[in-house]
């Protein structure tokens, strides 16, 4: 590990002050990542204790900053009302310890747990670009089937953004304001870059528009062991008869919102061959064909349950 | 060459003040730098749990946690530990070789502090799940899950 110095933010302003630094959250993802080498920051720029508060917005909706604790959202009593499926989603994540340190933006901006991008000893285009994509042919059996290229076939572990995609949530940076949907990036030619965000650019907040249509949702994770593990696949959806909102994870470089299946139910189709019309774009590699049947039956059991 | 910086914490209710090398864990911290060598070095990835302290209250992954970032904190460890949990575990024989069990009360006891911050009932499964951070290998599981049921409100 090569050194690296550490300050703590006071204010925003503060952190963007430091150019060239890294910003550090609850630290759950990049410390490990710093420990095993695939993160070199030389500056740390601490910014967990900024934008702390879970606040109304006036309209129904919250304003919560990149600073909230994943246990604090899951814990808040307005979000559990409102917009359950990503206090689920939030609980689903990592563990009790984890979810006490991490932060909201931080959880936006983890990286891939593909195992050759935290191996600094394999090639990986995310991680070292042009050197190669081990996983296409290789230990592929729990990355994309959708939306991914020659380059890279990563997915986005976050549970909570895939609640936050399905709700048209807001992101709030130091520059300006985007859908969570359109944060990530898909990875194309150049899979280094998980968003769309630029060099120095800082989340502040994360904005939950009024959804009344989110009182009735569900996140459900399927995963190899009961907890404590990445989805295999994940779907967010909330559901109340006649409007829809889906959106699923563990399935792309970035929380893929089924747009195609929510438009075939509006116009009436059954849950069944909605959820297949989504999973039609799928292209399965060698060892995830799995994925695609069980993406499927998912998105149909999760809307079965709302209706 | 290395950055060293001022930190300065409660640790089990004693100040402490070091000057420490920037990639120092609050795990290292307490361990090589305190003498403090209860909660255990696992993993070092946050996916074990028995590095699992009181960090101002909460319980959280000492691994994970640079010392500097802890600068102002509260800690408590399992030699700071004084809760009912420890005789439960004792009575229900919650162990075998013990090498988990620090981050195992330190943990069970931030599930109790989690449970009342979200307003959330304690049953068995509700254990099992909230405590999914912790692995032991010994696979002392149940006798836990008792344990901490029988100090559950």
């Amino acid at each position: 590990m090569d050194p690296f110095v550490y300050s703590r933010a006071s204010t925003v302003d503060d952190a963007l002050a430091a150019s060239g630094a890294t910003f550090l959250g609850g630290g759950t993802n990049l410390v490990d990542l710093v420990r095993l080498g695939v993160a070199t920051p030389d500056r740390l720029v601490d910014v967990s204790r900024l934008n702390a508060e879970i606040e109304e917005t006036g309209d129904g909706g919250l304003r919560i900053g990149a600073g909230v604790r994943n246990n604090d959202l899951a814990f808040d009593r307005r979000v559990r009302e409102r917009w359950p499926a990503l206090s689920q989603a939030l609980l689903a994540g990592a563990s009790g310890q984890l979810r006490n340190l991490a932060t909201t933006g931080g959880n936006l901006l983890q990286r891939t747990r593909c195992s050759y991008f935290q191996d600094v000893t394999k090639p990986c285009n995310k991680r070292d670009a042009g050197s190669g994509c081990p996983a296409r042919e290789g230990d592929h059996h729990n990355l994309a089937i959708l939306g991914w290229s020659e380059h890279c076939v990563a997915t986005h572990p976050s549970d909570m953004a895939v609640a936050l995609a399905a709700f048209d949530a807001v992101v709030h940076t130091s520059r300006r304001s985007l859908p969570v949907a359109e944060l990530h990036r898909l990875p194309a030619d150049d899979p280094s870059r998980d968003t769309v965000l630029g060099p120095g650019e800082l989340i502040v907040a994360v904005e939950l528009p009024p959804l009344e249509l989110a009182r009735r949702s569900l996140y459900r994770k399927v995963r190899e062991r009961a907890s404590f593990a990445f989805a295999l696949v994940s779907v967010a959806a909330a559901y109340d008869g006649s409007d829809v909102r889906i959106a699923l994870g563990g399935v792309a470089h970035r929380p893929w919102r089924a747009a195609t299946a929510e438009q075939a139910i509006r116009d009436g189709a059954s849950f069944r061959v909605a959820a297949e019309a989504e999973l039609a774009q799928a292209r399965p590699l060698r060892d995830n064909t799995y994925k695609v049947a069980l993406a499927t039956n998912t998105i149909v059991r999760v809307l079965e349950e709302l209706s | 060459m290395a950055e060293l910086q001022p930190v300065a914490l409660t640790v089990n209710g004693r100040a402490q003040s070091l000057v420490l090398d920037t990639r120092t864990s609050l795990l290292d911290l307490l361990r090589e730098h305190l003498g403090l060598t209860g909660s255990k070095k696992g993993c070092d990835h946050g996916q074990c749990g028995a590095c699992t302290v009181l960090l101002d209250g909460r319980r959280a992954n000492a691994c994970l946690v640079l010392a500097v970032a802890a600068d102002g904190g509260d800690v408590v460890t399992v030699e700071g530990l004084e809760h009912p949990l420890q005789d439960a575990f004792v009575e229900r024989d919650a162990f075998q070789c013990g090498y988990c069990t620090p981050g195992q009360l330190c943990s069970a006891v931030g599930l109790l502090e989690e449970a009342n911050r979200g307003g959330e009932e304690i049953d068995d499964a509700y254990v099992r799940e909230r405590m999914s951070g912790n692995i032991c290998r010994c696979g002392a599981y149940p006798n836990i899950v008792a344990a901490i049921g029988d100090v559950a409100p």
